[in-house]
């Protein structure tokens, strides 16, 4: 064989192969999917878990502890939005998908309009209604059809500096009026000091929406409604516009590094944040000891109590995975069963009806809030989560443009209305693009 | 090149030489074959999904060209290309200036330390962008950060570098920082090779530094300007490592679609919209061979 | 051309030994304090954020906050810092150290490898394709990352490559500069007459290539394998999409897991690991340049004199 031959096959060879592949990967995506976990019969088994949060780590330990034979492989694929990046590639590469996944309320719809998420209501979900509060249950929840279990909860409440409030006089809000003034009075005590932050944020912006009466979105199959100009979203635009315009909101993105030291040192006076936001305060914001307290979340109406739901996330089972069954025992386990007590020894706060109506629970002192027992402050907001709210199939999409519309009124003279305009254009024309019919 | 007369060739090699015009494949040949899988194959996808159109409801249609056409009436689109347009006629040759100046300060032989001065300046390349990212993130900071600092202690306010106005030039000192003292290294190395006899002329002739600067050692390092400009020139048009890892700390200043390789990242992985996304993908690959290939005819045409 | 390699070596040698610029040039130069105060300046400028970095990295998470960003806080914590990164959730950034060096020494060496071949063929050879060749490979450099994100991610996944090894270390086998760069080094590098007398010898090509003209390319090798290096032990992007396992992570991804813990709801604010990884991920780096500058500048010298 001489070398001119032998060239000239490689070159062949190299053309054919280039072909074969361009081929193959135009092939991908039609296929059949299949999970990533390798699985046996029954009496055992192994799942593949994405989830982020440390504790599901611990209750994977419980479960094959208590179910000798099986095998939980807990995967940190990425934060929230990260994830769910990978899971849709996963989903659309056909391969490497988890047979259950940890989703937030607000991005269950988007997952589960798409055929992604298995409907475990057959497996014996369909009873566990009365097991969870209304607010989580509504989301994973959706005529007759379950798409997950919740893992927590997060009830809005007021978490404050009460130092910060005492040493300045000023008293703890109850209205959203008084909450104005608070500010008011904090910033002209010490301009150092702004009463909340906030540099765009679409969770904590649509769930301040749903307390304020706002109903935005609506989904009814493949028609889809976005609309901004709803009184209630109206009047929370014009009260975070107010609060914009006089420079009472610090300029700071949540988790950031400025964040935690602002938590810490007094610039940061108030969080109205989910449940969650407990465990971390006392994580993340060492400095801050004792000095903190939780209060029901500002009302627009004296003498309410309205509050809504903020982040807080549910575990699906996937709809590619191999053996259902066997993550639905390990989701009751994790969500209704022997999970719970280690979810909320991690600092989560519950979605079941059954810790949040415990003595012991709501009565338990905690040390970095002075022994108060917040716990009873957050069951109560549990409870004054009004039904109705709905989230549209691409929310992630949704919040990832957020910062794009809404967010420049954090950063330009646009307002917050306006951005919300603009935010329902962008919305309207991608999901006409998507195929979806917009109202 | 060659200082010995080669004896009659044609003859001598007349045989060998039928071989030899395919051992070089032999040579290049594993390189195309990964080539070809790593960057031909994905191309050639590439442009068979911008030919197409997925919905989430509705499944994958044949486009033709309307995703080209959307991309041409696209705002977001043509603003993430202004934008590094802007970037590269600002970012790269106030980079390249500095690098060569500092490449020419390096070489006049009048430093003290020269070792020392050409190893620190080169460092920052050794710096993971994400890390560089994260450090400059962290001293921008105003309220915490350096710029924090030296608020507290000067009494005055800087200007926010993350704020909407003044975040590209906040980017474009990342990658200048990066990449000055790379550029600065191909610049001395050139200079270097200058030939003595030409500054012995030079100085015979009473030249004084900077016409020698001039007329001899930046016409003789043209060629590595123009290869570091083409480089610069593309490393622009494809930025995307500094503002992705600076966008969580300035979420409004930099948006989804603040440059081209951004919009197309946010497209596939926020939007899931395969299709378009590599459709600008296809426009910038185009636009910035275009350009490099523009940098580089002017560049060689004043050699002649 | 310009070089003339009798002119050459005089000056090569006088550059690393004189530290005082004499024997260089004609005359003795004096040494100008302006320059050095200005050229300081861009020391200061090179070197500030690396500065910062090593300072910051003897901090604990809460001194980070409560004190001054460019000097020590009152708790020197840099030893127990780095312990605290070394054993973090069970010493996960050894694992990651660990990758990246699998990364590097498979992605670098293997890409080195094909460019110092690659380069000496286009180098050194005629063949048919030549031009093509050249012509798609650079243009290949202009191709965004983004446009071949997606479709290899597919392609991979249909493979079963992907959150593998593999899936980072093929796309790092092809680095189009180095091809350029070995190209040009051995075309200046390697002359004719050298192979000439080789072949008229009867030794093959492989021969000739191993036994001569590797030891002559030397110096562009290291440049390129160098040049590789950081370009792989600093890759983000690529990882980023390939992987979702933090088991595979590189140092880079990482990194940025840590920094996007904090924002997570139960989760720890962790940024002085942050601070402290990235000194340790910065070390190993600087310590290889440092040590083999002697060979990329000559490499570099060599390779970029050629338009």
């Amino acid at each position: 064989m001489s070398s001119t031959s032998r060239r000239a096959l490689l070159r062949g060879t190299a053309a054919i192969g280039v072909l074969a592949l361009t081929l193959a990967a135009c092939s991908s995506g039609g296929d059949e999917p299949s999970a990533d976990a390798s699985q046996t019969a029954e009496g055992g088994g192994s799942l593949t878990v994405w989830a982020w949060d440390p504790t599901v780590e611990t209750i994977a330990d419980a479960y094959e502890q208590a179910n000798p034979g099986t095998s939980i492989e807990v995967v940190n694929a990425g934060t929230g939005n990260d994830q769910y990046t990978a899971l849709q590639n996963a989903i659309v590469a056909g391969a490497g998908v988890p047979d259950l996944a940890q989703i937030e309320y607000y991005a269950i719809p988007q997952f589960s309009i798409a055929g992604s998420l298995a409907n475990i209501s057959g497996l014996g979900a369909g009873d566990l209604e009365s097991v969870y509060t209304p607010g989580p249950w509504d989301a994973v929840e959706d005529g007759g059809a379950v798409y997950g279990l919740p893992l927590d909860s997060g009830p809005m409440a007021l978490f404050y500096n009460a130092t910060l409030f005492e040493q300045h006089g000023v008293p703890v809000p109850a209205t959203w009026e008084q909450y104005l003034e608070a500010a008011r009075a904090l910033k002209a005590a010490d301009p150092s000091i702004s009463i909340t932050n906030d540099a765009g944020d679409a969770g904590l912006t649509t769930s301040l929406i749903w307390q304020a009466g706002g109903r935005p979105f609506s989904v009814d199959g493949t028609t889809v409604g976005v609309d901004f100009s709803d009184e209630g979203t109206q009047r929370f635009a014009t009260l975070w516009q107010t609060l914009l315009g006089e420079d009472l909101i610090a300029p700071i993105g949540s988790w950031s590094d400025e964040w935690y030291s602002g938590l810490g040192n007094g610039t940061i006076a108030t969080l109205v944040f989910g449940a969650w936001m407990g465990g971390n305060l006392a994580s993340g914001v060492p400095d801050g000891v004792g000095d903190w307290r939780v209060a029901p979340m500002p009302q627009w109406n004296e003498g309410e109590h309205v509050s809504a739901e903020h982040g807080g996330s549910a575990m699906s089972v996937m709809e590619a995975s191999q053996d259902k069954e066997l993550a639905f025992s390990f989701l009751q386990f994790a969500s209704a069963g022997g999970g719970v007590p280690l979810r909320i020894e991690g600092g989560g706060f519950p979605a079941t009806t059954a810790e949040l109506g415990s003595v012991d629970f709501l009565t338990v002192p905690n040390d970095y809030f002075g022994d108060q027992q917040i716990n009873t402050v957050l069951a109560e907001a549990a409870a004054a989560v009004p039904s109705g709210w709905q989230y549209i199939p691409f929310q992630v999409y949704a919040n990832s443009i957020f910062n794009d519309t809404v967010g420049q009124a954090f950063v330009t003279d646009t307002t917050v209305s306006e951005g919300l305009t603009a935010w329902q254009d962008a919305l309207v024309t991608y999901g006409e693009d998507q195929g979806f019919t917009m109202r | 090149m060659s200082h010995t007369t080669a004896p009659v060739r044609p003859a001598a090699t007349a045989r060998p030489r039928r071989r030899r015009r395919w051992v070089g494949w032999g040579f290049v040949g594993p390189f195309m074959v990964v080539f070809a899988l790593v960057f031909l194959a994905p191309i050639a996808y590439s442009i068979r999904l911008s030919l197409f159109r997925t919905q989430l409801v509705g499944g994958t249609v044949f486009a033709g060209l309307d995703n080209y056409a959307r991309a041409f009436g696209d705002p977001q689109f043509w603003s993430a290309t202004g934008r590094v347009a802007l970037f590269l006629a600002v970012q790269v040759p106030i980079m390249l200036g500095i690098a060569l100046l500092v490449a020419l300060a390096i070489d006049s032989g009048r430093l003290h330390g020269r070792s020392f001065f050409r190893i620190s300046i080169f460092l920052p390349y050794a710096v993971p962008a994400v890390v560089a990212t994260l450090m400059w993130g962290f001293m921008y900071g105003t309220r915490f950060g350096l710029v924090g600092n030296i608020n507290e202690i000067l009494g005055i306010t800087l200007p926010d570098p993350l704020s909407p106005d003044l975040v590209l030039l906040a980017i474009g000192n990342i990658v200048t920082w990066q990449f000055v003292g790379y550029n600065m290294l191909i610049f001395y190395a050139a200079l270097r090779t200058v030939p003595a006899s030409l500054y012995e002329a030079a100085e015979i002739d009473g030249a004084g530094q900077w016409r020698i600067v001039a007329a001899i050692k930046i016409p003789a390092i043209r060629g590595a300007l123009v290869v570091a400009t083409i480089f610069s020139v593309i490393g622009s048009f494809q930025l995307f490592n500094e503002p992705s890892i600076l966008q969580p700390l300035a979420p409004n200043a930099i948006t989804t679609y603040f440059t081209p390789n951004l919009y197309a990242y946010s497209l596939s992985f926020a939007g899931q919209q395969y299709n378009y996304a590599a459709t600008v993908a296809i426009i910038m690959g185009l636009l910035t061979m275009l350009v490099a290939y523009v940098v580089q005819l002017r560049g060689m045409r004043k050699e002649a | 051309m310009l070089i003339t390699t009798p002119a050459r070596t005089p000056r090569t040698r006088s550059a690393t030994t004189s530290r005082s610029g004499r024997g260089a040039r004609t005359g003795a130069r004096r040494r100008s304090p302006l320059l050095t105060g200005a050229m300081c300046l861009a020391l200061v400028y090179s070197l500030l954020p690396l500065v910062w970095l090593l300072v910051n990295a003897t901090k604990t998470q809460a001194g980070l906050f409560s004190s001054f960003g460019l000097w020590f806080s009152d708790d020197f914590a840099l030893f127990r810092n780095i312990a605290t990164t070394l054993t973090y959730d069970d010493g996960i950034f050894l694992r990651w150290f660990g990758n990246t060096l699998l990364y590097v020494v498979a992605g670098a060496g293997g890409a080195t490898a094909l460019a110092v071949l690659g380069g000496y063929g286009l180098a050194k050879f005629d063949f048919p394709g030549k031009r093509g060749v050249f012509a798609v490979v650079i243009g290949a450099v202009a191709v965004p990352g983004t446009a071949l994100a997606v479709p290899t991610f597919l392609m991979f996944s249909q493979l079963g490559l992907t959150n593998t090894p593999w899936s980072v270390i093929i796309p790092s086998l092809i680095s189009p500069f180095g091809l350029y760069l070995m190209w040009t080094f051995a075309a200046e590098a390697v002359s004719g007459e050298l192979l000439e007398a080789a072949r008229v010898d009867g030794a093959s090509e492989a021969r000739t290539f191993t036994q001569i003209c590797l030891p002559i390319l030397g110096p562009g090798i290291v440049t390129v394998l160098l040049f590789t290096m950081v370009a792989t032990w600093n890759n983000y992007f690529l990882p980023l999409i390939m992987l979702k396992d933090p088991d595979w992570y590189p140092l880079t991804l990482g990194l940025k897991a840590w920094t996007a813990q904090a924002a997570t709801a139960g989760g720890e604010a962790i940024f002085h690991l942050v601070i402290t990884g990235s000194v340790l991920t910065i070390v190993p780096l600087v310590v290889a340049f440092l040590f083999l500058q002697r060979y990329w500048q000559s490499g570099l010298a060599a390779g970029s004199v050629k338009e």
